[in-house]
C-alpha cells in the first residue's frame, strides 16, 4: 500500500475535507443570519486558500498518490481511511474549493430565507465533495458520493423554484437508483481483492464476466451522474429549480464526479470490460452531444437550455475517456475543469439576471445589453468559451478531445463535429436575444448593472476561461504524468493479456 | 447482584403498582422515568457480571449483558420522550406503565434464559404485559380500534407461541433435555434429521413472529396503527432485541445448519423485504409505514444471520441496534408532533420544518438512517449485511436486497419530503420540552457515531458471539 502513497507531514487533505465540516458545525449553534454569511465565506475562502498547498506541493513527475494520509478504520472489514491525489484529481479538488467561495457570495442577496440552514448544506456539500475526489478508500469514497445526495435534495428542495419538489425527487431517487449496485460491485471486488484500497483493485486478473458486470454497476451510477444521454432526464428539472449556488455547485462539481468515476475506476479497475464496452459508450456521448444541442437549440428557459448544453459539453468529457489515448484523456480531464468554469459563470450570469427580473424566461430577458453593459461583457465571453471559441478554454480541451477522437476513429470525430457547430447555434441565439433582442422587447430599463459584488464572483471565472485558452500548459504538466501512467498499465495491460491469449492457443 | 437490573425494574414495576393504588396517577410519570434510568444504570453497572443461576436455567453472561444494556439504553431514552402519553388517559397511566416494566422484565429475562421453559415464561412475560398495552388506548375515535388491535395482537401471538411450543416439545422429545446446550450439541452432531430442522424452525417461528418477518408479519400494520404512538414506538424497538439475542442464541451452532434452513430463512428474508417495501410505498398513515418498513429491515437481520458465524451475527445485533436508535428517533417526533395521541398521516408532518425544527431534524436523522444513507448507522449496517452474506455466495440475494435499497428510499423520502418543503397550511406550530429534545440529540449523536466509528461494537458483538457454549 505504501508503495503507491506518499505522505506528507501535515494532513491537508483531511483538513480541507473537515474544515468545513467543522464550520457547518459551529453554524448550528450561532443563528444570525449576517453572520451565517461571513463564517461561510470565511470557511470557503479560507478552504480554498489551504488549498493552494496543494499546487505548490504536488509534484506532477510522479504518478503515485501524494498528500496520501491512511489510517485504520474499521479493522475488521478491511476498512481504511485513506485519501490522497493525483494528476487526476488534483484540478478536480481545486476547482471545487475555488468555486465554493463564489458560490456562497452569489447566494449574498439570492437567498433571503433560511440564511443559516442554506449555508450548512453548502459547508456540508464542500465535505463530501472534495472527499469524493481524495477518497482512495471504496466505502468511504462511497460514504462521501451517497451522503452528498441529503444537502443537494435540502438545497434543491427547500430554496428551489415552483417545480422543486418534483425536481428534488427526481433527483435523489435517479442518483441513488444508480448506486445501490455500485455498493454491491464494490463488495465483490473487496471480496475479491480482499480490501477496500482502490488502487489495490486495480489491474487485478478478474475475469471477463465479473468484469463486466461490475463495469456495468459502476457504469450504471456514474453515467447517471454525468450524465450520459439516455440518463440525463434529471437534470434539466434538477438545473432549472435549484438556487443559482446549487446549480453552480451541480453543474461545475457533481458532473464531473461521474466522469471523475469513469476514469478512476472503470478504466483501471474493469480494463477488459472497458475495451470490450468503449463502442457503445462512444455512440452514446455522441448521442448527448447532438441530442443536447439540439434540445439546447428549443429551450425558452435560459437555465433549461444551459442544463441542455451540459449533457453536450459532457458528452464530449466522456467521449474524451473512452477513445483511450493520451490526448482524449487528457482533454477530457481539461474539458471537465473548463465546464466547470464556464458553466458555472453561465449560472451565476442566469441567477444575476434572475435576481433582477425574477424569471428565467429568455423572453423576459431580452434587450438588457443596454442597461447593463458590464453583464452582457461577461455573458458574451461566457457564451464564447462554452461553444469552444479559440482563445477561450473549451478549445483547447474539446480540440483536444476531438484530435482524440480522430486518432481513434474517423467517423467518429466526424459524428462529434455537429456537435460543436449546435453548441454555437444556441449559445449565439440566446446571445443575440439577451443583448438586443427584437423590437418588441420587454421595458428593461429598470435594470441596474452589475455591483462590486457581482463583478467580483465573475471576474476570476474570466480569468480562468483566457488562461486555460491561452496558456493551458500549467494545467496539462499537472494532468500529464497520472494520465500516460494510467494508459501505459492500460496498454501493458491489452499486451499482456493478447500474450496470454496467444500463448493459450 | 448479577440480575441487578431485572430486580430494579421488577422494583420499578411494584412501585408503580403502588402508585396505581394511591391516588394521585400524576406521579407515575416520574416514577417510571426514575426507575427507568436506574434500570439503564443497573444495567451498565452489572455490565461484566457473570453468573449462572437456577440450576443453569438462567445464564448472565457477556452476551445477555450486551442485550440488557442496549434494552435500559432504549427504555430510558424511550420513557423520556414518550412521556407525555398523550393516548393513554390518565387513570391508568401508572398500569400502562407497571406493564411496560413487565414486559421489559420479561425481555431482560429471556436475553439471559438458556433452557426452553425458561426461554418460553419469559417470552410469555413479556407478550402477555405487551398485548395488554395495546387496548389502553383512550377511544378517541369511537371505533375502537385499538380493542381490534389487541385481539389481533393476542390470537397472532398465541398463534405464533403455539407453533413455539410445538417445536421445543419435539426438541424435548428428540434430545429428553430442555436445556439450550444439549440440545444444540444434538444438532450439531450433524445428525440432521428432518425432524429437527421441521422443530427448530417452528420454534424459531416464535422469535421470526416478534421480529415480524415475511410470512409472520401480519400482525403488524394493524396494530401498529391501532395501539398509541407511545405503545407502538415500544412494539417496534425493544422486543426486537428480545427475538435477535434468541434466534442467535438458537442458531449458533458450531457445525453450521442444514442447508434447508439456511435457504428457507434467504427466501424469507427476500420475501419480507420485497413485501415490507413495496406495500409501505402507498401508505398514508406514518406508523403503518414504519411498520412495513420494519418487515423490510426484519429482512436485513435476517440476511446477517445467514452467514451462520460470529461476524455475521455481530453485524446481526449491529443492524438491530442501528434500526432501534432509528425507530426510537422517529417515534420521538411522532409523539411529540401528534397533538392529543391520534395517528397521524403523512401529510400531517407538513411543514414540520418551520412548526419544530428540531423535530424534523432528528426525524430526517432518522429517516435517512432507516433508508440507509451514510454516515448514519442504517448505511454501516447495511453495508455490512451485505458484506457478510456476500461472502456467503448469496450473490443474488443481495442484489435484490440492494435493489430493495431503491424502492424504499421513496417512502422515507416523502416523510421527509411533507416536512422540509411542504407548506404547514393551518397545522399549529409544535412545542417540546427540552429534555425530549436533549433525548432526541442524544439519538442523533448516536446513530451518527455508531454510524461512522461501528468498528468497536461489532468486533464487541462477534467476540462475545463466539463466547456462546
Amino acid at each position: 500500500m505504501d508503495l503507491l502513497l506518499i505522505k506528507e507531514g501535515f494532513p491537508l487533505l483531511s483538513f480541507l475535507i473537515f474544515l468545513p465540516l467543522a464550520g457547518a458545525v459551529v453554524l448550528l449553534f450561532f443563528h444570525g443570519e449576517g453572520f451565517a454569511r461571513l463564517w461561510a465565506l470565511l470557511i470557503t475562502s479560507l478552504t480554498a486558500v489551504c488549498s493552494i498547498p496543494l499546487l505548490t506541493g504536488f509534484d506532477p513527475t510522479s504518478a503515485k498518490y501524494q498528500f496520501a494520509e491512511a489510517y485504520s478504520w474499521i479493522p475488521r472489514f478491511h476498512i481504511n481511511y485513506i485519501v490522497g491525489m493525483d494528476g487526476i484529481s488534483i484540478l478536480l479538488v481545486l476547482l471545487t474549493t475555488f468555486i465554493m467561495p463564489f458560490c456562497v457570495l452569489a447566494s449574498w442577496k439570492y437567498i433571503q430565507k433560511r440564511v443559516t440552514p442554506f449555508m450548512f448544506c453548502l459547508l456540508i456539500m464542500e465535505t463530501s465533495m472534495v472527499g469524493v475526489f481524495v477518497a482512495l478508500d471504496f466505502v468511504l469514497f462511497y460514504i462521501f458520493w451517497e451522503f452528498m445526495l441529503i444537502p443537494m435534495y435540502l438545497l434543491i428542495a427547500i430554496w428551489g423554484g415552483p417545480r422543486k419538489v418534483y425536481a428534488s425527487i427526481k433527483f435523489f431517487l435517479y442518483t441513488l437508483a444508480g448506486s445501490v449496485l455500485l455498493l454491491v460491485a464494490i463488495i465483490a471486488l473487496y471480496l475479491k481483492s480482499g480490501s477496500f484500497f482502490i488502487p489495490e483493485m486495480m489491474w487485478q486478473p478478474y475475469s471477463l464476466t465479473f468484469q463486466v458486470l461490475v463495469f456495468l454497476a459502476f457504469f450504471l451510477a456514474f453515467a447517471i451522474k454525468v450524465p450520459m444521454f439516455p440518463f440525463h432526464t434529471w437534470l434539466p428539472a434538477a438545473h432549472v429549480e435549484a438556487p443559482t449556488a446549487g446549480s453552480v455547485i451541480l453543474a461545475s462539481v457533481l458532473l464531473k464526479m461521474g466522469t471523475y468515476g469513469l476514469l478512476r475506476f472503470c478504466l483501471p479497475i474493469t480494463p477488459d470490460a472497458t475495451m470490450l464496452l468503449a463502442q457503445p459508450i462512444l455512440w452514446l456521448s455522441i448521442a448527448g452531444i447532438i441530442y443536447g444541442g439540439f434540445t439546447a437549440l428549443a429551450q425558452q428557459d435560459m437555465k433549461k437550455l444551459i442544463a441542455y448544453s451540459s449533457v453536450g459539453h459532457m458528452g464530449f468529457v466522456t467521449l474524451g475517456i473512452f477513445v483511450l489515448n493520451t490526448r482524449g484523456v487528457e482533454g477530457a480531464i481539461l474539458q471537465m475543469i473548463n465546464h466547470g468554469v464556464t458553466t458555472g459563470a453561465l449560472f451565476l450570469c442566469v441567477g444575476m439576471i434572475y435576481e433582477r427580473t425574477h424569471s428565467r424566461e429568455l423572453a423576459m430577458a431580452t434587450g438588457v445589453g443596454k442597461y447593463m453593459p458590464w453583464f452582457v461583457t461577461f455573458l458574451a465571453f461566457f457564451s464564447l468559451s462554452s461553444f469552444g471559441f479559440p482563445g477561450t478554454n473549451s478549445f483547447i480541451g474539446e480540440f483536444l478531445v476531438l484530435a482524440g477522437a480522430f486518432e481513434h476513429n474517423t467517423i467518429l470525430a466526424l459524428a462529434a463535429i455537429p456537435g460543436a457547430v449546435l453548441a454555437a447555434a444556441y449559445m449565439l441565439r440566446m446571445l443575440q436575444k439577451i443583448v438586443w433582442g427584437g423590437t418588441n422587447n420587454p421595458d428593461q430599463s429598470y435594470l441596474t448593472d452589475l455591483g462590486v459584488r457581482e463583478i467580483v464572483v465573475l471576474a476570476p471565472f474570466l480569468l480562468f476561461v483566457f488562461w486555460i485558452g491561452l496558456g493551458p500548459q500549467p494545467f496539462v504538466d499537472l494532468i500529464h504524468g497520472s494520465v500516460s501512467h494510467l494508459l501505459e498499465q492500460f496498454n501493458n495491460w491489452q499486451q499482456h493479456q493478447q500474450v496470454a491469449v496467444a500463448l493459450w492457443r | 447482584m448479577v440480575i441487578l437490573p431485572e430486580l430494579v425494574l421488577l422494583a420499578g414495576a411494584l412501585a408503580l403498582f403502588m402508585v396505581s393504588l394511591g391516588k394521585t396517577p400524576a406521579a407515575a410519570k416520574s416514577v417510571a422515568v426514575v426507575f427507568g434510568l436506574a434500570a439503564f444504570a443497573a444495567t451498565l453497572l452489572s455490565f461484566q457480571a457473570q453468573g449462572s443461576l437456577f440450576y443453569g436455567v438462567y445464564a448472565v453472561d457477556q452476551y445477555s449483558q450486551m442485550f440488557k444494556v442496549m434494552i435500559g439504553f432504549s427504555l430510558a431514552l424511550l420513557l423520556i420522550s414518550g412521556q407525555n402519553l398523550k393516548g393513554i388517559s390518565a387513570e391508568v397511566r401508572p398500569e400502562y406503565y407497571l406493564f411496560l416494566f413487565l414486559s421489559v422484565l420479561g425481555l431482560m429475562m429471556l436475553v439471559s434464559s438458556v433452557e426452553l421453559l425458561a426461554i418460553f415464561i419469559s417470552l410469555e412475560l413479556s407478550s402477555f404485559a405487551l398485548y395488554l398495552l395495546v387496548p389502553m388506548r383512550d377511544d378517541r375515535t369511537g371505533i375502537r380500534v385499538q380493542m381490534e388491535a389487541g385481539m389481533k395482537y393476542i390470537l397472532f401471538g398465541v398463534m405464533a407461541t403455539g407453533f413455539m411450543l410445538y417445536g421445543m416439545s419435539y426438541l424435548f422429545g428428540l434430545t429428553g433435555s430442555t436445556y439450550l446446550k444439549d440440545i444444540l450439541a444434538f444438532v450439531a452432531k450433524g445428525d440432521l434429521q428432518p425432524a429437527v430442522a421441521v422443530a427448530l424452525l417452528m420454534v424459531l417461528a416464535g422469535f421470526l413472529y416478534k421480529l415480524a418477518v415475511f410470512p409472520l408479519h401480519f400482525w403488524v400494520p394493524d396494530i401498529y396503527q391501532g395501539a398509541s404512538n407511545e405503545t407502538t414506538g415500544f412494539i417496534a424497538t425493544i422486543p426486537k432485541f428480545g427475538a435477535v439475542a434468541l434466534l442467535i442464541r438458537f442458531l449458533a451452532v458450531p457445525t453450521g445448519q442444514s442447508p434447508v434452513v439456511i435457504e428457507l430463512l434467504a427466501v424469507l428474508a427476500l420475501c419480507s423485504m420485497f413485501y415490507g417495501n413495496l406495500s409501505a410505498l402507498v401508505q398514508k398513515d406514518i406508523k403503518r409505514m414504519l411498520g412495513f418498513s420494519g418487515i423490510a429491515h426484519a429482512g436485513f437481520v435476517v440476511l446477517g444471520l445467514l452467514s451462520l458465524n460470529s461476524e455475521g451475527y455481530g453485524v446481526a445485533v449491529y443492524y438491530i441496534a442501528g434500526y432501534v436508535l432509528m425507530n426510537l428517533a422517529c417515534f420521538l417526533v411522532i409523539s411529540n408532533v401528534s397533538q392529543q395521541g391520534e395517528n397521524l398521516c403523512i401529510e400531517d408532518f407538513n411543514g414540520l420544518y418551520k412548526r419544530q425544527p428540531a423535530l424534523a431534524f432528528i426525524l430526517a436523522v432518522g429517516l435517512f438512517g432507516l433508508a440507509g444513507i451514510p454516515p448514519f448507522v442504517g448505511f454501516m449496517a447495511k453495508f455490512m449485511v451485505l458484506t457478510t452474506a456476500l461472502r456467503g455466495d448469496h450473490l443474488l440475494v443481495v442484489c435484490l436486497a440492494a435493489i430493495n435499497t431503491a424502492i424504499a428510499i421513496y417512502y422515507y423520502l416523502s416523510v421527509v419530503k411533507a416536512a422540509y418543503t411542504a407548506d404547514p397550511g393551518d397545522r399549529p406550530a409544535v412545542a417540546v420540552q427540552p429534555v425530549i429534545q436533549l433525548a432526541g440529540f442524544v439519538l442523533v449523536i448516536a446513530i451518527t457515531l455508531l454510524g461512522t466509528l461501528p468498528g468497536k461494537f461489532v468486533d464487541f458483538a462477534s467476540t462475545v458471539v463466539q463466547t456462546l457454549p
